[in-house]
């Protein structure tokens, strides 16, 4: 079993005009017991840009950790707010001083820049990073969220249908993935507001 | 084969072990306390690799005791389940890693509500309304799933706790023999009998 099975858990993002969405399970398991069903793998860094980790949980939380000093350390020092695409670059770096003892999460980022541009990237555990024009993956459930989102997926979709897009991506594939699911959490971003909604969705 | 539950309820925590301290086949003792009061409202059961266990506890209760020392407040349970897990965290790629298990009951004062923490020895922190490490979990979560209510009186808990032990004692090969089960709220943590 790999440790990046052990907890279980997938994040998904994608990009719509002038918005972007991330979303995720809220399963924390240990191999096949699940533990908890609050387990949220996305967070904010800064007010227009989020990132989510899947993999296993302890890295989660030592890189959520991490990234909010360092994030903290910059506002301070540039008195601004960093865009999304130097924040992938931070996310790539971070991961990559530890190349023979890495961190076991894969990064999904997701913001708006300050030109209100839409931004996702994605990473591997050692910190290639993927700018990808549509959808980034990671977790679990990866190919399944792969598959659903290459049917589902079109270019230049609104707020409202880039929300039903992602959220039946995320629920297609979790109903296919044993180790993730008890839970989905939607976070539609777009240069005026953030909107956070929870899925009902099949809690075994 | 040790195992060990967590029970929240209405303004109580409830923390049950078992007493058994084996090696191999062999149980040396069946009144070993494995339930740490770390402060007056946060206690910890502990399972996983003897000596790693009682030294990391211990550790624990000095550090929280020192910051209640140096700042003249006890930390809140989710700020020392925080800190506690950073702990682990940091001892996970270290020479050599804690092989310790945790369910952290406390009850915090300023929101008037009980917390109770899952933590693995990898590092990682779950908030959960019941818990359970060891095999019992495996038994028992789903008993918990079926019973437990956010808002149970501590009779209440305590007979879900039975039912939780009654399960193991039905199905469960090995004989866990007697628990210590300690109950953390307002008035702080005392121990129990089932």
């Amino acid at each position: 079993m790999s440790i990046m099975e052990y907890n279980g858990g997938s994040v998904i993002a994608m990009k719509g005009k002038n918005c972007v969405a991330i979303a995720t399970d809220t399963r924390l398991g240990s191999q096949a017991l699940t533990v908890a069903c609050n387990f949220d793998k996305v967070f904010p860094v800064t007010e227009k840009t989020y990132i989510g980790l899947a993999g296993l949980a302890t890295d989660v939380d030592t890189l959520k950790a991490k990234f909010r000093y360092r994030m903290k350390i910059y506002e301070m020092k540039e008195e601004r707010t960093m865009e999304p695409e130097t924040f992938a670059h931070l996310v790539s770096s971070t991961l990559y001083e530890r190349r023979f003892g890495p961190y076991f999460v894969e990064p999904v980022i997701a913001g708006i820049s300050s030109k209100d541009e839409p931004f996702i990237a994605g990473a591997d555990l050692i910190g290639c990073l993927n700018f990808a024009k549509d959808v980034v993956v990671a977790g679990t459930a990866s190919d399944k969220l792969f598959g659903m989102a290459e049917g589902l997926w079109e270019p230049d979709m609104n707020e409202e249908q880039l929300f039903e897009c992602i959220s039946q991506s995320l629920l297609g594939a979790l109903e296919r993935d044993a180790l993730s699911g008890w839970g989905a959490v939607v976070r539609v971003i777009t240069p005026t507001k953030v909107i956070e909604r929870r899925l009902k969705a099949r809690m075994d | 084969m040790e195992c060990q539950f967590g029970i929240t309820g209405k303004g109580y925590t409830i923390l049950a072990s078992d007493q058994n301290a084996a090696r191999s086949i062999v149980k040396m003792k069946g009144d070993q306390d494995k339930i740490m009061e770390l402060t007056q409202h946060l206690a910890m059961a502990y399972n996983g690799e003897s000596g790693d266990t009682t030294n990391f506890a211990e550790y624990i209760e000095a550090n929280l005791k020192l910051y209640a020392i140096r700042h003249h407040i006890q930390l809140r349970p989710r700020a020392a389940s925080a800190w506690i897990r950073t702990e682990l965290a940091n001892s996970l790629r270290s020479r050599h890693p804690y092989q310790v298990n945790l369910i952290l009951g406390g009850y915090d004062l300023p929101t008037s509500t009980p917390a109770l923490y899952w933590v693995d020895y990898l590092g990682t922190l779950a908030q959960v309304p019941y818990a359970a490490h060891g095999y019992g979990a495996f038994f028992c979560l789903s008993t918990l799933d079926r019973y437990h209510r956010p808002d149970m009186e501590l009779d209440e808990g305590l007979e879900l706790l039975k039912r939780c032990i009654n399960e193991l004692k039905t199905r469960f090969i090995v004989d866990l023999g007697t628990w210590k089960v300690k109950v953390v709220d307002r008035d702080g943590t005392r121990e129990v009998t089932l």
